[in-house]
Order: structure tokens, then sequence, then C-alpha cells
């Protein structure tokens, strides 16, 4: 069957295709440039994003398929490239900085987040769970080299295997289950697996859920849903803080956009059907990640626990699965990337040569040694604990809000007692920072304006959200 | 100017204060503290017009303001005062400069975001008051948990990240559950009438079945009688007042307990008012326990400092005595008893704080004969100590007789009880008064004490007028309050007659749990 492409399908994947085609550029520029150039490729690859923002202007109220029912484009599609976008840059941003204090060659970097990013939007745009698969395995691989950038590392290398053999083995349960799909449905295309769950809601083949189990796994995996979580915390900790920031939320968040797309929207007629083992997925994730958060006392390692715990809260919003859904979490990785990506940015900028300051130890005292760090890691810490008026509060709001409008009142309760559990571990970076004495004398670097725009931007996004949030949710509804 | 807008401007003006007030250098230190004072002072000044142009004799809602805040899902800016909130709203603007003066010295480090938290501290509080939007409510509720958590936690004691800890968890505990039961209002609402709105006025009107009202009322108590705090809940408040800074004790003392007390009357009560009359016995029995319980520890207290905070156990049983007694004069007493121990134990701590700057102890026995040394202090000590034990003239005993004689009429066991509580608290605060201030002048370090400053006398003055003023004459105060508790009052009366009918069944069958809304 001859494939025709028109312009139609070229402008549904403009932003995906003009960030793919910098970063091809970009791994040749590295190569064949002088030496001089070298350093320009990061701001390189931010002026390739700028440029696939601007592109993502042209989707905006486009509403369709492209490339015979492989992509699609809805408002959803538009907002997630966006948010992908927006994490890939402000990740670069902080690797500009990470260059200056780190001796690790940081060539194809920039290059691979370029790959991992096209990955995450194509999985965003999806319409196929080819498309999905092909997409996960873009940003995946691309996500394996770079945990294991700093190569003289022994931590970095045991994560970039860990996450690689585990991720493969993921893949392996993915593509299973896809498969299983597949062969009940007649169809990759995931408008007709929404035709034939709804069909057949009321009976649906034993296969057909096996299929979607297993696909929930691979996502699961993905995310760091609890109990398919362990990778994470070896994984964050060895990788460069950069990669961690860019991982903790733009692979969680394509992650959430494929289970929007196959579960949460494609599979909604039979959401009785999975929905109670998300339920339980749910629990279990909040209360795992936030339990073991409490005694961590490396940033990173914390950190990664808290992203399993936020996982957990973002399921919530999936278990709802009414028309708040989609909405609310996308409200919530909105509001993560800010604090998520503005944590790490402080972590990079306290961590400083070789990483070694990452222990909580180091941040005490930062509040008078460091006042405007200290302030803006205090608004994430308030931010990831849910403390209004920050987003953060907005964000778990709305998510219990979808929860409760579909009658999940136990599901609630156990998530706001969660999410009380977790104030202790946030404050306690806040208790270092300001009520306690500085463990050492050194001076911490002055924040470089990579990193400076980062925490700007991350600091204004939360403050904004959390005392304004009508625009966005009204443009999210 | 118009008082809605006015009501608008006072409730941030501190925050803008805050905002004006980064920009000033941190080695400005007289400049930072001046700076506070005008802008509190301000903010109180500004006040004053609402207090005289309040209504008392309307029920409604005053000075309202509706803003649309958050359109798609219904939450609103909605902000005014009526009878409950308007003395709470004045009793905050009032308290604020005198805290402010009250660090004057005591504070001598990090000055700058000292006062930084005191101002965003005060604009969180008077938000708490103002709000008739439950979302807006409750994020004023938990912002104003951060400066205060700071306050505790980096100028407190030494056991202050502790204490700054456990008051944010303990206080967290309830809110949360509160939090769930907004979001379940908020969609019992939709289910009556269609619209998605976390407006209190609106939601005041659906009729909650008996069934779910319990659960509610459990939901929202939960965190008002934690933050009160009521037997069995009290154990995070001697933690968090001693460790506090003197200010620190005085704002938690004076008004954020009152949050509690304000959430029952403007939440609780209205909202789910067959479930209050059902609850209400449990609730009086905590109370007259918290009153005996919270008096009798208090006697046993070395420090004095703590023997204050236990007696804010005992005070704010009184409050949750009137208030659950549902009789129009015991709820006002009520209500002037939350001002009362505003002012009263504001003052008892600010007292404390200036015998601690001067010997940095606490400890009942490492004083004695103070008096001789420090006469003016004597006076207004006393002044305040017979006020706090209420005293008649003073504002304690209008309070206490209101809500004695409210409750009498209901449950006049439980009345004779709390009369018992006023003995105790004559006993605790006099043997403590007597040990500390008068007998002879045995230590040497007491010997040089010197009597309070024009600045420390200026901070207790104030208070020691209103104490007065309410004592001789309440009616400035109780007329703003008449007509919104009379219609609490009538709200509470139909329900208990409603649930006699209702109450056919036993009890237990109510709390089996129904599922959605």
């Amino acid at each position: 069957m001859p494939i025709a492409i028109g312009t139609t399908d070229l402008i549904s994947i403009l932003p995906i295709a003009i960030v793919s085609l910098f970063g091809v550029y970009l791994l040749l520029q590295s190569v064949f440039a002088p030496r001089m150039n070298r350093i320009l490729i990061p701001y390189l690859g931010i002026l390739g994003v700028g440029l696939a923002v601007v592109g993502n202007f042209f989707l905006i109220g486009m509403e369709g398929t492209a490339f015979e029912g492989m992509v699609r484009v809805d408002r959803l599609t538009v907002v997630l490239n966006f948010l992908f976008l927006i994490t890939a840059a402000l990740s670069l941003l902080i690797t500009i900085s990470y260059h200056e204090g780190e001796h690790v060659e940081f060539l194809e970097f920039t290059p691979l987040v370029l790959f991992s990013t096209a990955g995450m939007m194509v999985m965003g745009s999806a319409e196929s769970l080819m498309t999905i698969f092909l997409g996960l395995e873009t940003m995946s691989i691309a996500l394996y080299v770079m945990a294991g950038f700093r190569r003289t590392n022994r931590h970095s290398l045991e994560a970039a295997l860990k996450y690689f053999l585990l991720g493969a083995f993921a893949t392996g349960f993915l593509l299973y289950g896809m498969a299983l799909t597949y062969g009940m449905v007649g169809s990759t295309n995931l408008t007709q697996i929404a035709q034939y769950f709804t069909q057949n809601a009321l009976d649906v083949p034993l296969v057909a859920l096996m299929g979607l189990a297993l696909i929930i796994i691979g996502f699961g995996f993905k995310v760091a849903l609890v109990p398919f979580h362990m990778w994470t915390p070896d994984v964050y900790q060895g990788s460069p803080l950069p990669v961690t920031a860019y991982m903790a939320v733009g692979a969680k968040a394509a992650g959430f956009a494929a289970i929007l797309r196959v579960i949460s929207l494609s599979a909604f007629s039979i959401a009785f059907q999975w929905s109670e083992i998300l339920w339980v997925l749910a629990v279990l994730t909040m209360t795992v990640g936030n339990v073991v958060a409490l005694v961590q006392d490396n940033i990173k390692r914390m950190l990664a626990y808290s992203s399993i715990a936020h996982a957990g809260y973002i399921l919530v919003g999936v278990v709802a699965s009414n028309d708040q859904t989609v909405p609310s979490v996308v409200f919530y990785l909105i509001v993560y990337l800010f604090m998520n990506l503005g944590a790490f940015a402080v972590a990079t900028m306290v961590a400083g040569q070789n990483e070694r300051r990452v222990n909580i130890q180091y941040y005490r005292g930062l509040g008078y040694t460091q006042p405007l760090l200290a302030l803006a890691m205090a608004v994430f810490m308030f931010s990831l604990a849910g403390f209004p008026p920050t987003a953060g509060f907005i964000g778990k709001f709305y998510i219990f809000s979808a929860a409760l409008q579909s009658g999940y009142v136990w599901l609630v309760i156990l998530g706001v007692i969660n999410s009380l559990i977790s104030v202790y571990y946030y404050l306690n970076v806040v208790v270092a920072m300001y009520m306690q004495q500085p463990v050492d004398e050194k001076k911490i670097a002055p924040v470089l304006p990579g990193v400076g725009v980062v925490i700007l931007v991350a600091v204004l996004g939360i403050v904004y959200l959390g005392i304004f949030p009508g625009t966005m949710l009204s443009v999210l509804r | 100017m118009e008082m809605a807008s006015l009501l608008n401007y006072t409730t941030f003006l501190p925050l803008l204060g805050a905002l004006i007030l980064l920009m000033i250098p941190k080695t400005e230190e007289v400049l930072i503290k001046s700076w506070a004072f005008f802008v509190t002072l301000t903010t109180f000044l500004l006040s004053l017009p609402l207090f005289h142009n309040f209504d008392g004799s309307r029920s409604s809602i005053q000075f309202e303001t509706i803003k649309s805040w958050i359109p798609s899902i219904g939450a609103g800016y909605h902000v005014g005062l009526d009878g409950i909130s308007i003395l709470l709203y004045l009793l905050t603007t009032f308290m604020m400069p005198l805290a402010v003066l009250s660090s004057w010295s005591a504070i001598q480090n990090r000055v700058k975001e000292y006062m930084l938290a005191m101002l965003v501290l005060e604009t969180g509080m008077l938000g708490v008051f103002i709000s008739l939007d439950l979302l807006l409510f409750y994020i004023f509720w938990e912002t104003m948990l951060i400066p205060m958590y700071l306050l505790i936690g980096v100028w407190g004691g030494p056991r202050r990240i502790y204490a700054a800890i456990k008051f944010v968890l303990y206080t967290m505990v309830g809110s949360v559950l509160m939090l769930v039961a907004i979001l379940y209002l908020y969609f019992l609402h939709y289910n009556f009438t269609g619209v998605y709105t976390f407006d209190l006025l609106q939601i005041y009107t659906i009729d909650i079945p008996f069934g779910l009202q319990l659960w509610l009322f459990l939901a929202f108590a939960l965190a008002f009688a934690i933050k009160v705090p009521m037997f069995p809940f009290h154990t995070w408040l001697p933690d968090a007042h001693v460790e506090a800074p003197t200010a620190g004790s005085v704002i938690l003392a004076g008004i954020l307990l009152k949050m509690g007390t304000y959430g029952f009357l403007r939440f609780n009560l209205p909202l789910f008012p067959e479930a209050s009359v059902h609850f209400a016995p449990l609730f009086l029995v905590l109370a007259v326990i918290g009153i005996l319980y919270g008096a009798w520890i208090s006697m046993v207290q070395r420090d004095i400092k703590k023997l204050v905070a236990y007696s804010s156990v005992s005070h704010l049983g009184f409050v949750m005595l009137g208030v659950f007694a549902f009789t129009v004069p015991s709820m006002q007493g009520g209500l002037i008893q939350m001002i009362n121990h505003g002012l009263s134990t504001g003052a008892l701590f600010l007292a404390v704080g200036m015998i601690y700057e001067r010997r940095h102890t606490r400890e009942i026995r490492e004083f004695g004969g103070v008096t001789r040394v420090m006469p003016v202090f004597a006076t207004l000590f006393l002044i305040v100590c017979l006020s706090s034990l209420g005293l008649p003239g003073t504002n304690g005993f209008v309070g206490e007789f209101l809500i004695l004689v409210g409750s009498f009429q209901v449950v006049p066991a439980f009345a004779v009880l709390a009369t018992v509580g006023i003995i105790f608290a004559a006993v605790y605060l006099l043997w403590m008064f007597r040990r500390v201030m008068f007998g002879p002048l045995t230590r040497e370090e007491n010997k040089n004490l010197v009597d309070l400053n024009g600045r420390e006398v200026a901070t207790l003055l104030p208070i020691i007028v209103f104490i007065f003023w309410i004592g001789f004459y309440p009616r400035t105060f109780l007329d703003k309050t008449e007509a919104t508790i009379s219609r609490l009052a009538g709200t509470m009366e139909k329900a208990r007659a409603e649930l006699h009918l209702e109450k056919q069944a036993p009890y237990w069958k109510y709390l089996v749990w129904k599922g959605n809304p």
C-alpha cells in the first residue's frame, strides 16, 4: 500500500521533527566541529527546543489523526509537547552549569536529550500501540546512555546497567501485552481498541485483559510504580544530576502520557476491570515511596523515593477514570515539572564538583550562606509536600477531587495521610537549611546563570500556578 | 472608603509590608523593626473603622467581597465579616503590633527573616477569619502553618526543631482529613444543586443527611479540636509554647488557638447542626475534662511558661463548653472568652517573656520577692493574672460568667464542675504569683533586676485597657455578636428538635459508611 504523506501529516509532527533534526545536526557538529564550538552545543540544543516550541504553536487547535492513524493531534498532544519541551530546555540549562563544575565530556549529551525528548513527544501524540512503543524506546535508549555519563564513576555505570537491564525486561512485558491486545482486537490503533473494549465491555476476553495487565506493568516500570520501582533509587542516585532531573520529570510524564492514552482513554469503558488493580498500586506506590523516603539522607535518593510517591498520587487521578482524569493528571505533571526540576537544580548547585555534597547535612545553614538558593529550595519542598499557596497543593487537590468525584473516599483518605507523612522528610530539608548550623565552612559556588534561570522559572511557575491556577485549569479542561 | 475594600486592604497590607521589607538591607535592624511595627500598627488602625461600622443588629455577612478566582472549579474569593469573626479579626490586628514590640530586644539574630515571618503570618491569620469560601479558607489555614513553623523552629528554645515539627504534623493530621471533607461537601452540593462551588454560604443551604453529617462533622472537628486544643489532642501545645519565642507564644495562644474554636462556630455548627447536637455530650465532657485537667497540670508546673501553656487548655475548655451548650449567652460568652484568653494569656506570655529576658530562666523556684525590685512589673503582672483567673471587674469574669449562666440552663452538672475549674485557676495563678513575686528576695541574681522600660509598659498597657474595658462595659463588644449568635442558637434549637424525631434508630446505625455522595 503506498503511503501518501500530506502537509497535515508533517505539521502534526513538526515539533518532533525539529527536535530530531537538531539532534542529528548537533551529533554531527560535535564530531566534526572544531573544539571552539563545542561549548555552544547545549545552547544550540536549547535553540532547537525553542524552535520546536514555536512549531508546536502551529498544532494548537488541530484535532485529528495523521500518518494513516498512527499519530493523533489534539489538545492533550499540544500540552504534552509543551511540557516535554520545557523539561528539555530547563534540563539543558542545568547541564550548562553542570559542565563547568564537572570534568566530564558532555558532547553527546545534548543530542541525546533531544532524541529522548522526541521520543517522549511521540508517546504523547500516539494513536497506535506501535507509535507508543517507538517513542518509548527512542526515549529509553537515550536515557540508558545518559544515566552512565559519568564514565569514571562506579555508581553511574551501575545506574546505566541496572536501568538498561530492567528497562529491557519491562519492555518485554510491554511488547507481550501489546501483542496480546493486538491478537484480540486485530489492530494496534487506539481508537479501534477503544471501540473493541466498548463493544465487549460486559464480557472482555481474558486474553485482552492479560494484554492490558502486561501493558500496565510495562508503563508501571517507566513511571516507577511499586512494585516495579526497584531501579529508581539506584538509577537516580548514580546518574549525573541533570540526567536525574530530566529523567525524573520527562520520563515520568511520558510514561503517564502513555498511560492516559492507552489505559484512561482507550480502555475507558472497562475501567471497572482495571481501576481496582490500579487502586492497590496507587496506595502501595504512595506508601512505599513516602515511608522509605523518611529515612534517606542522600538528597538524590530522597527525591527518588519522593518521585515514586508522586507517581502514586498521579495514579490516583488515573484510578478516578472520569472526565477529571486527564486535566488533573496533566496539571499535576506540569506542577511536578516545576517543583522537581527546581529541586534538582538546587541540588546540582549544592552538590558541586563530582557531586560530593549530596547529603542532606550539606544543606545545613544554607538559609544564611545562600539565602536565595535556600528560599527557592524551601518553596520547592513546601510545594512537593503540598502546602498551599504553592502549586503542589492545587495539583494534589485537583487529583484528589477527581478521585472523590468517582467515590474513592478511602483512596483519597490514604492519599492525604501519605501527603502528611511526606511533610516530615521535605521539612527535614527546610530544618537543615534554616534551623541548623553549617557543617563545614566551605562556600558553595555562586549560582550560575543557567541554573539560576531554571530556579527562577520554577519558583515563578509554582507560585503562579499555586495562586492563580484558573487559567491553566480551564485550558486543560 | 468603602468598607468591603477596606477589609481587603487591611488583610493584605501586612503581606505588602513584607514584600517591601524584602528590600530593606539586612543590617538595618532598627529600620526593619520599625517598619514591621509601623505596618502592623497601620493594619490595626485601618481595622478600627471596620469595627465601628459593623452593624451588630444584623446577622448577615458584612463588608462582603465576591470575586471569581478559579472559575473552572467554582472556587471564589469570597470574604466578609460577621458577628463571629469581627472580634477575632480585631483581636488579631490588635495583638500583632504588641507582638512585634515584644520582640524588639528579644530577637537578636535574623531580625529581617523574623519580621517577614510575622507579617506573612498576620495576613494568613486575617485571611482565615474572613474567608467564606472553603478552598480559600483551607489555603489560608494551611499557609499560616509555614511562618509559625519557622518562628518556632528558627527562633525557639533548645528543643525548637522537635516542637516545630510536632506542631506542623499535629495540625496537619487534622487538616488533611478536613480537606477530604471539604471536597466531599463540594460534590455533595453539586449532587443537590448541580452547581460546583466552594462557597460556604451556598453550602450552608443544603440539607445534609444525618448519617453523612456525622462523618463530615468528625472530619472537621478533628482539625479544629487539635487546634483548640481539646483534651486529649493537646500534647503539642506545651512543647510549641515552651519552645516558641515570646511573640510566637503570644500569637499562638492569642490567635492561633482561637481558629479551632472559631472553626467550630463557623463550620461545624452551621454546616452539621444535627451532628453537632448529637456529638454535643461528647464535646461537653471533653471540655470539662480539659478545664479540670488543664488546671491540675498547671498547678504542678515548675516552669512559668509551661504553667501558662497548660492554663490555655483549661481556658479553651471553657470556650468549648460555651460553644457546645448552644445557648445564646453561653455562645456569646464563648466568643468573648476567646478574646479574653487572647488578651490575658497573651499578656501572661508577654510578662513571662519580660522576666525571661532579664534572668534567662523561667523556673519558678529561681525567683521570689521580685516585687521589691520590679514594682511596676508586679502591678501589671498581677492585673493580668487576676484577669486570667476571672476576677469580677476584669474581662475573664464576663466570659466565664456568661458561659456558666448559659450552660447551667442546659447542662447544670457540667457548669458546676467548670466552676470548680475557676477555683483551681485561682489556685495555680496566685500560688505561682506568690512564689515568684512575694516573699523574701533570696537570690543574689534577682537583686539587680531592672524594672520595665517604656517599651515594655507600652506593650502591656493596651491589653490592660481592654481587660478593664471588657470587664466593666462588655456591651461594646457583645453587641456586635448578638444577632449572629442568636441566629446560630436558633439553628441549633431547630436541629435539636429535628434530631429528636430522627433519633428513633440507634445512633450507631448512622455511623455505618454509606458510600458515595
